[in-house]
């Protein structure tokens, strides 16, 4: 006879969740998978001891809901311009379509995020308690870009730790010392500084622009063409995207100034676009 | 004539609207020996005078590192400074470890005093008994704090603090004009001649003196026992020459150097120094 596996292992001890490689996961299936009232979600056999029916009402992110997509930084000769849409997606719909998704932290810090928007606004709070910290201490010091980058990889990478994340790609951009900072914190906690720094979409689609044509010391009109470059791309391209966006700049001397929400020429009359299958090969 | 009735515990009020208890703990810091503290536009130093239990034992440590760009002189019971010391080091990296930066030295300042107030408001606590001279430097430039068992702090251009310290602070106050153009050197010099002005007898020896310095490019080195004999030698010769720290600085400029005391290295580079024959200008007889 083989031998039948327990209903409780002793070696996971109690409440703790089996392999659940034996239970098809979310990242298979489209959908949560649904639970069974014999069938442990962890793969035990059944009416075994179920940590989900526990009834701890602790629940983990699993999936993001309200999601912003692609934000895309630049450092140019007087400072950083961070560029995004305003669009809230439910999925695929384009449910909330003026949501600002960038954050005025100090006079020389913004943040722009993409992913969960709910767990933005979190993070926001979190920088307004600090910000209004140092309000009340008085002392003139502010937390410069570079702090509140290690701050944001800290807290990203300690919800990480325990299997709860903020969903969020966040960019962070400013100015300190006279010198401009850009840099990216990811939901599990990686992060980097760069003289271009872009999330989602973006990676693929603005980044070559950014290679090819940013520089340290390129001028304001520059930059702000090959944003506005970047920004088109990344809205042909991306089908979560609306023509609706916003552009942070941080100089040294003017500090922090969000652009109201603008929208760019597109072209959809291209001659290929009208009847796509027209060209394929083998059509008629 | 009613101190014997309100000083029994800390949360007790005398008519006169005093806490003799918090009182009592600022005696304790009298009692210590005497440390000083001056500052000038670039650096902020310390000198403490150490003493010893007898003959047999050494000398007992007056300062502390507590970062790189922050060291603390404590007068009074040294247990609770060295208390007062964990935690300050404690929070300072802390702080490096989430926001990968120094922390400002008037804010952890504040959080000793906020401590130390709560132990002025506890009917199961005692105040601290010890005084802290606090010395760093931070974006906002160099910065020389007090700060009391009662929960005040104060920022100073220079202070005394401990027994006998009224005749250093009539030294200090007396040349006060020229400390923030001063170089490191003459602001060593001067708070090695307040030190001497509080003391009684004997005289300021390498064994028994313990400095201080830091500054922007200069992280927090403590001067004791060899690396502090130039300056000795200089107090009772009263003449010029390049010394120690100024050579301590020039290197850390280059390369940034951690830790306390380049004790061998010290000595070669003072001798070098003396070789050269150069230094800034002589000082003006006290």
């Amino acid at each position: 006879m083989l031998p039948r596996p327990t209903t409780h292992s002793k070696a996971l001890g109690p409440g703790v969740a089996g392999p659940e490689l034996a239970v098809a996961i979310s990242a298979v299936l489209d959908r949560p998978p649904k639970p069974v009232s014999h069938l442990p979600l962890s793969g035990a056999q059944p009416c075994a001891v179920d940590p989900a029916a526990l009834c701890d009402p602790r629940q983990h992110t699993k999936y993001p809901y309200v999601t912003g997509t692609s934000v895309m930084a630049i450092k140019y000769k007087d400072g950083v311009l961070v560029g995004c849409d305003t669009l809230g997606a439910y999925g695929t719909t384009k449910r909330y379509k003026s949501t600002q998704r960038i954050y005025h932290v100090n006079s020389k810090c913004v943040v722009a995020a993409g992913g969960e928007i709910s767990d933005f606004q979190y993070i926001s709070n979190l920088l307004d308690e600090l910000t209004t910290d140092d309000y009340r201490f008085d002392d003139g010091i502010e937390l410069s870009p570079q702090e509140v980058h290690s701050y944001l990889c800290r807290v990203m990478y300690n919800r990480r730790n325990k299997f709860d994340p903020l969903w969020n790609s966040l960019v962070v951009g400013g100015v300190q010392g006279g010198q401009p900072f850009l840099g990216m914190v990811g939901m599990i906690g990686t992060h980097y500084t760069d003289s271009h720094v872009t999330t989602g979409f973006a990676n693929q689609l603005a980044r070559p622009l950014f290679r090819e044509r940013q520089r340290d010391d390129m001028s304001e009109e520059d930059a702000l063409q090959l944003m506005y470059d970047a920004l088109k791309v990344c809205y042909y391209r991306d089908k979560v995207s609306i023509n609706k966006f916003q552009i942070a700049k941080v100089t040294k001397d003017d500090g922090v100034s969000i652009s109201e929400p603008f929208a760019l020429d597109m072209r959809w009359d291209y001659k290929m676009f009208a009847q796509p299958t027209k060209w394929a090969v083998g059509a008629w | 004539m009613f101190r014997n009735q309100y000083d029994t515990d800390v949360t007790t009020w005398s008519p006169q609207g005093r806490l003799f208890q918090v009182e009592y703990a600022m005696e304790a810091v009298k009692q210590g020996s005497c440390a000083v503290g001056l500052k000038s536009d670039t650096h902020v130093v310390l000198a403490t005078l150490k003493r010893s239990q007898s003959e047999l034992s050494s000398f007992q440590r007056k300062v502390f590192k507590i970062d790189d760009h922050m060291g603390i002189a404590i007068a009074g019971l040294t247990g609770d400074g060295r208390s007062l010391c964990k935690y300050m080091r404690n929070e300072c990296i802390n702080h490096r470890y989430v926001y990968e930066s120094s922390m400002p030295v008037g804010r952890l300042v504040r959080q000793i005093a906020d401590k130390s107030q709560v132990c002025t408001q506890r009917s199961w606590k005692r105040p601290y008994g010890v005084g802290l001279l606090v010395a760093g430097v931070d974006s906002q430039g160099p910065h020389l704090f007090s700060s009391c068992p009662s929960g005040n702090y104060y920022e100073y251009k220079a202070i005394a603090i401990g027994a006998r310290s009224q005749a250093a602070k009539t030294y200090l106050e007396k040349h006060l004009e020229s400390f923030p153009s001063a170089t490191l050197d003459e602001l060593v010099r001067h708070g090695l001649r307040a030190l001497q002005s509080s003391l009684s007898e004997g005289e300021l020896t390498e064994a028994n003196s313990s400095v201080a310095v830091v500054g922007k490019d200069l992280s927090f080195t403590i001067l004791e026992d060899e690396a502090v004999q130039p300056y000795i030698t200089a107090l009772k010769e009263d003449e010029p020459m390049q010394t120690e720290a100024a050579v301590v600085e020039e290197e850390q400029r280059e390369a940034p150097v951690e830790g306390q005391v380049a004790e061998d290295g010290g000595q070669a580079a003072y001798e070098a120094a003396l070789r050269e024959g150069e230094g800034p200008a002589p000082m003006e007889a006290d």
